[in-house]
């Protein structure tokens, strides 16, 4: 906009911003100050937004516990394994899909297209992965659901936007197939690849009704899952609190540390993808 | 005759051959991501017969004996079923509610941010109000204990502190509902203003500027320019959100709910999960999710229809 006098409604947006921010952040920043404060501060009520009596205690007892370090490198493992299936999965799907002339496209198409709005449901699929033998199987926490079609189109759509005269000169040149993606479409994917990588990355680290359902072992429980179980267990004292007793202090700041714990990885990494993810998300607007 | 016929044929044959050649690799690539649409999509298909059957785990799916009634015993019991009607009813309030009060709020939130002139606090603030997206809904859960739990929480401190009453954001029932629709709002409203970001910027600024030639103020720009820029994508979205009023998510209610407010928060499929899973009434719930895949499908279909009617496109 050529505009490039400030009015006083500028001011107002902006300090709307401000609130919005303010909304967004504030269970965060009240979440670690706990985590970091005394067991005396918390018990007294007295830890708003910035931590008191400092200290890392909650921390260390969730650091030095093998069960918590176990699940974070489990479900760190999880999810890199799950994200490489699923960008594998999904490139493979959508990179035929692109070629006009493949006889059968159509059809192919429609089988994909039924699955997104027709859902078996909870239950068939659940006796499917019963059937398959996968239940308490590791791979079920990588495996069922590898493949989005939402996903799929996003690539698709990517993929369109590259001009078919570099393909076509490729093939030409006597490329195959596999080498067209490999060194023509894949390069010039870098956008939409990492935008899916952290859909997908996103999607497992934060995703624990798989595990509820079909995992019982608990040494391959993801860390949300985990937390889940601490949360409640956590919960149950809460309701206990309301009824007269005291809530251990420590329990609170430990609570809130298992929290931050399991939620940093991706704070940190989501906000150096924003400018691809939000490429990708117009992408999947706009062409479908 | 014959003999022209049988050129043909091995005419088509060669090019069969010669077509193969050249794509064999395209099918092998399709032939895996196929292979898993039909196995992990569309056999769990066969086994929805089993809500019209009586489940035993022995036998297999075909030769299973009908349920009662012509078969719909189940989907008879289920609407005998105080549990069910409860968690019907509490998908629909829930999903209506988030409607009304969740979708325009990513509206908004577009409209303001694309009125702020601040460039590099405009970018901060998106920053922000992507977070909630990228958090799971256990954390969700965990973050709104130390805001509401009723001794613990923030907000309560603070209210206590100014001599009022606690509020049992989380443990009574009509209470727990807000919560639980503000916590979906705030997850949701940063990211979904994504796409109407994207809308708002590919309208034509010529627009913009020949209204500011006009001496137009703020609130006649948006009205007369913004909101219909992105009508289309509004229409599109609220669509997809009418056809979506029975789906339900399981991670959000799931996590969210607790004993003490049951009777508002248990929602279809937190209901499939405990009765079908946990309870083992496998017919029971696969009758309730067939039945709400239906009504989710005709949803949809009306919805997209209604918009069509309307003159705007519809979703396909």
């Amino acid at each position: 906009m050529g505009r490039n006098k400030l009015h006083f409604g500028d001011f107002v947006i902006a300090f709307i911003c401000v609130l919005v921010a303010i909304i967004c952040l504030v269970p965060m920043i009240n979440l670690a100050a706990r985590s970091l404060s005394s067991t005396d501060a918390l018990v007294k009520h007295e830890v708003y937004l910035w931590p008191k009596g400092w200290n890392f205690d909650a921390y260390k007892t969730v650091l030095s516990d093998v069960k918590y370090i176990r699940s974070f490198f489990w479900t760190v493992f999880l999810t890199i394994m799950s994200m490489l299936i699923s960008l594998l999965m999904t490139t493979i799907c959508a990179y035929p899909l692109i070629f006009k002339e493949l006889r059968g496209r159509k059809l192919i198409n429609v089988i994909i297209t039924i699955t997104m709005f027709f859902n078996a449901g909870t239950i068939p699929n659940y006796l499917l992965i019963q059937k398959l033998g996968l239940l308490n199987n590791p791979l079920v926490l990588m495996i069922p659901y590898c493949l989005s079609v939402y996903n799929m189109i996003i690539m698709r759509s990517f993929f369109y936007g590259i001009p078919d005269s570099l393909r076509e000169s490729a093939e030409i040149d006597g490329a195959s197939y596999f080498r067209i993606l490999w060194s023509i479409y894949l390069p010039l994917s870098k956008p939409v690849l990492a935008t899916l990588a952290l859909f997908y990355a996103v999607g497992r680290w934060n995703g624990y009704s798989d595990a509820l359902m079909y995992m019982k072992k608990e040494i391959f429980y993801p860390l949300q899952l985990l937390l889940y179980n601490i949360l409640n267990n956590v919960n149950s004292v809460e309701v206990a609190t309301q009824e007269g007793f005291s809530t251990p202090g420590l329990a609170e700041s430990l609570k809130a540390a298992i929290v931050m714990f399991s939620t940093i990885p991706i704070l940190c990494v989501y906000p150096w993808l924003q400018k691809y993810f939000i490429a990708g998300t117009m992408v999947g607007a706009v062409k479908e | 005759m014959e003999s022209k016929g049988d050129i043909g044929t091995a005419r088509n044959k060669q090019s069969v051959g010669v077509y193969l050649k050249k794509y064999w690799q395209l099918y092998l690539l399709l032939f895996i991501p196929m292979l898993y649409l039909l196995i992990f999509k569309y056999i769990p298909m066969i086994y929805v017969q089993i809500a019209f059957k009586k489940y035993s785990i022995i036998e297999s799916v075909w030769t299973l004996p009908l349920a009662e009634k012509n078969g719909f015993q189940y989907f008879i019991q289920a609407f005998n079923d105080n549990d069910f009607l409860r968690a019907l009813r509490n998908t629909v309030v829930l999903n209506l509610l988030d409607l009304v009060i969740g979708f325009p709020v990513p509206i908004i939130f577009a409209i303001i941010l694309n009125e702020l002139v601040f460039t590099r606090f405009k970018k901060a603030v998106q920053t922000v109000a992507y977070m909630p997206h990228f958090l799971s809904w256990v954390i969700i859960y965990g973050l709104a204990l130390q805001l509401f739990a009723p001794s613990t929480g923030l907000i309560n401190n603070i209210l206590t502190k100014f001599g009022k009453d606690a509020v049992p954001f989380l443990n009574d029932s009509a209470h727990w509902v807000w919560t639980y629709i503000f916590l979906g709002v705030w997850q949701s409203f940063g990211w979904n203003s994504i796409i109407y970001l994207a809308a708002i910027a590919g309208i034509n600024q010529e627009l913009y500027e020949a209204a500011e030639v006009d001496g137009a103020g703020r609130w006649s720009r948006i009205w007369h320019i913004t909101l219909p820029g992105i009508k289309p994508t509004i229409v599109i979205l609220l669509i997809m959100a009418i056809g979506n009023i029975m789906g339900s998510s399981f991670d959000r209610p799931y996590a969210l709910q607790n004993n003490l407010v049951m009777d508002w928060a248990n929602v279809i499929s937190t209901y499939v999960y405990t009765r079908g899973i946990k309870g083992l009434q496998f017919s029971l719930t696969t009758a309730v999710g067939l039945f709400q895949s239906v009504v989710g499908v005709f949803f949809l279909l009306t919805a997209n229809h209604i918009s069509r009617k309307m003159g705007e496109r519809g979703i396909w």
